[in-house]
């Protein structure tokens, strides 16, 4: 069901985020990345001209925000070194000019669960700990039923967002809803507002305290975890700032999962790297948000289970599989 | 309420005689000491559970993701509700004019105060990071509920204590000098708090002023309080808590508990103080009366709350309701609304049960059926999200209250019982100067 719209893939002007990507793209798609190193480039460039006259020294291309290619000496290159403060900023502002969307294809999904857990390893959280979770659904008792992923569906119109009483979860412009848990005062309103269950509470010390001292916290991957505040699925936005795939549409040995940018309207499959068009795809396989009826306005798409590739082979548990 | 007050009535005999019988029991006595004993150790033991909490994290309590929300909500909800009587009596029916709750206007103002004071302190023990309440004022987003409600709450417990304090203060005038069987602190306090009151007929007329000014404050602030308490659950999406009368609904519940815990305190203190002269049977059967008119109220929204939905059988509501109904909260659920709610309004409908003995022990039931039904609303909607409970430990897809939690809610009660015994025992509880006003009118009157 996914063979169709492959022209996505070969329109220059809509490049997604496969490896094949050129550097230019990569950098074109990522504004904020090229700020920095604007700023930076400005900052050695001065330094080059000096050492420019110096015989021998030794030069680094570097990629200035306007593309062009300059030769900086080794000596005036300076490690910066990011401190909480910088990661909130970034964080709190998103990666400007995306809209970022998820499609899931539940054709494909046999719940692997490999997404869950190269997402709980990224995210430190332990097995039933979930930023994403694979639900078994079944609509009535006469359907079919099927394996359905569930990570937060990033919902342009978020009650948790509304009912936050301290701005710890918040919007972004790149359609992301972030926590922040050096805000988060553990009062659990958003838990109890979000009807895709989405969120989970550190109710505990979180898994990896040790290892995790003295990291700044990163906002943008929730790492490290804090005991008595919220998590959540946060589309690896530390991923997207680099330029990659979230952890769990990487780890996908199935193609189930498609992510991308609205605004481009294209995205990539996690397995196989294809780039599609968005609208397209939810076109052709009648693609369909979570619970519309609530007004939530989710950034997740679902594909319905039509042709699945598999036969269903439903745990004998759900429950007692932890 | 009478715009002036004829001062006539210091002169009046009967004033000695009312100070006299109110003040007897003010002070320290070894029931006292004996009582607040028990209470002081057995919060000791709940501030215990509560560190254990603050180390180990929530963990501890019987919440997890699903059913995050439980007990302390439950109670918060409950202290809340309770605190609102204090303005349905001194306000709302006296201000209409009703002369038989002027004796236990205070009773319902402490009330108030106390259930108000530890309402903030529950919500804190419910917080994940409580260390970081102050972020709530630092970085308050004006979208959210709970800012509204922290506003309110404060502001209600700000008014309730002055309508406590303000009427009090021409009786610590009035006490200074009666007041020999008691400790000398306690005299120097009321030299303090008694603001060199001199009983002037001007002095009255701005009390008078400044307690209706307060009186009619306190309506839309109570009114406030609890519908805002009661969006908390209301702006969700989540089948049992997605109702629009949600608000009404909780304030009629109110009146029922506040109304229950009036008669509680009442009948103790008469019965401990022998202030049957002022807390007489007819307040106990005006009292009953008015329970059986609240809750008359309260029984019709929880028909409208929870028939509608129902006789419909939405999906989702229809699985909350199965459960309320016929399944695991049956039991619970139809005691709360059969002894909670029908029979009280059955038994109140007859003179004999609005005696003071059976008073108290209807209030008691009532009492506690109201904190279940908090729970009744709080819990059960979160057992059925919109979405399966899936792949979780099973411990995590019910809701099992541990004892840690018990003890810090018991904690919370035991504040709210301490903070009582502390006003009704130091202070004046029935007001003496409104008294012997009230007395010197009725003689002046009786004599022409």
């Amino acid at each position: 069901m996914s063979q169709n719209s492959k022209d996505a893939s070969h329109d220059h002007d809509h490049p997604g985020h496969d490896s094949t990507n050129s550097r230019r793209d990569f950098f074109k798609n990522f504004g904020l990345f090229g700020a920095v190193a604007a700023a930076g480039g400005a900052a050695v460039y001065t330094g080059y001209k000096y050492e420019e006259t110096k015989p021998g020294a030794n030069f680094v291309r570097v990629l200035t925000a306007d593309n062009r290619i300059i030769e900086v000496p080794k000596e005036g290159f300076k490690d910066i070194k990011v401190d909480l403060n910088q990661l909130q900023k970034q964080g709190r502002e998103g990666l400007k000019g995306h809209r970022f969307v998820m499609v899931i294809d539940l054709a494909k999904c046999r719940n692997a669960r490999k997404c869950i857990t190269a997402c709980q390893g990224a995210h430190h959280l332990r097995p039933h700990e979930y930023h994403i979770n694979t639900l078994v659904m079944q609509e009535s008792e006469n359907t079919a039923p099927y394996f359905m992923p569930k990570p937060c569906q990033h919902c342009d119109n978020p009650p948790c967002v509304a009912v936050c009483p301290v701005d710890a979860t918040f919007k972004r412009q790149d359609g992301i809803v972030l926590i922040d848990n050096e805000r988060c005062i553990g009062c659990r309103f958003c838990i109890a507002a979000c009807p895709y269950s989405a969120r989970l509470f550190h109710w505990e010390e979180p898994l990896v305290v040790e290892a995790d001292k003295g990291t700044p916290y990163n906002i943008e991957l929730n790492v490290p975890q804090r005991k008595g505040t919220i998590s959540k699925c946060l589309f690896s936005s530390d991923r997207l700032r680099e330029g990659k795939l979230p952890y769990c549409v990487s780890a996908c040995p199935n193609g189930v999962y498609y992510f991308g940018d609205e605004n481009q309207d294209s995205v990539t499959n996690g397995t196989t790297k294809e780039t599609f068009r968005l609208s397209e795809l939810l076109k052709v396989n009648a693609g369909y948000q979570l619970m519309p009826e609530l007004g939530t306005k989710p950034r997740v798409y679902y594909l319905p289970a039509k042709n699945r590739l598999f036969e269903f082979k439903e745990d004998k548990d759900p429950v007692q599989s932890i | 309420m009478a715009s002036e007050v004829n001062t006539d009535f210091l002169q009046d005999k009967k004033l000695d005689s009312i100070a006299a019988d109110i003040l007897r029991p003010v002070g320290i006595t070894q029931g006292f000491v004996v009582w607040m004993g028990f209470l002081g150790v057995s919060l000791m033991g709940c501030i215990y559970a509560y560190y254990i909490q603050w180390d180990k994290g929530l963990i501890v309590t019987g919440l997890r993701d699903y059913i995050s929300w439980g007990m302390y909500i439950a109670n918060f909800v409950f202290f809340v509700a309770t605190s609102l009587v204090g303005m349905l009596i001194s306000s709302v029916l006296g201000l209409i004019g009703f002369k038989w709750v002027k004796p236990i206007a205070r009773i319902a103002e402490i009330i108030a105060v106390a259930f108000a004071a530890v309402a903030g302190l529950v919500i804190v023990s419910d917080m994940g990071r409580p260390e970081r309440l102050a972020n709530v004022i630092l970085h308050g987003r004006i979208q959210s509920p709970i800012i509204w409600d922290v506003t309110v709450v404060t502001t209600y417990l700000t008014i309730s204590i002055l309508l406590y304090f303000l009427p009090l203060i021409p009786d610590l005038a009035i006490s200074k000098g009666r007041m020999n069987h008691t400790p000398k602190w306690l005299q120097n306090m009321y030299e303090v708090l008694s603001v060199k009151w001199q009983h002037t007929p001007e002095q009255y007329r701005l009390l008078l002023k400044a307690i209706r000014i307060l009186l009619i404050l306190i309506i839309p602030t109570a009114f406030a309080i609890h519908t805002v308490t009661s969006w908390l659950f209301a702006v969700t999406l989540r089948p049992g808590w997605d109702s629009t009368i949600f608000g009404p609904y909780f304030l009629a519940g109110a009146f029922v508990a506040g109304s229950a815990a009036v008669v509680i305190v009442m009948y103790f203190i008469r019965s401990n103080y022998k202030l049957d002269k002022y807390l007489t049977n007819h307040h106990f059967d005006m009292m009953g009366k008015l329970l059986v008119l609240v809750s008359i109220v309260y029984l019709y929204f929880n028909i409208n709350e929870y028939l509608v939905p129902s006789y419909k059988m939405k999906t989702a509501e229809a699985i909350h309701l199965h459960d309320l109904f016929v399944g695991e909260y049956a039991l619970m659920f139809w005691s709360v609304q059969l002894l909670g709610l029908v029979l009280p309004i059955i038994l109140l409908l007859f003179s004999f049960f609005r005696k003071p003995f059976s008073m108290l022990v209807i209030s008691i039931v009532v009492l506690i059926a109201a904190w279940f039904k908090r729970f009744l609303i709080v819990v059960p909607t979160q057992d059925h999200p919109f979405l399966p409970m899936q792949y979780v430990p099973k411990a995590w897809m019910v809701y099992q209250p541990t004892i840690i939690e018990t003890a810090i809610t018991v904690g919370t009660l035991l504040l709210v019982i301490i903070i009582i015994t502390i006003l009704v025992k130091f202070f004046p509880v029935i007001p003496i100067w409104e008294m012997a006003e009230e007395q010197h009118e009725l003689d002046h009157k009786s004599q022409k």
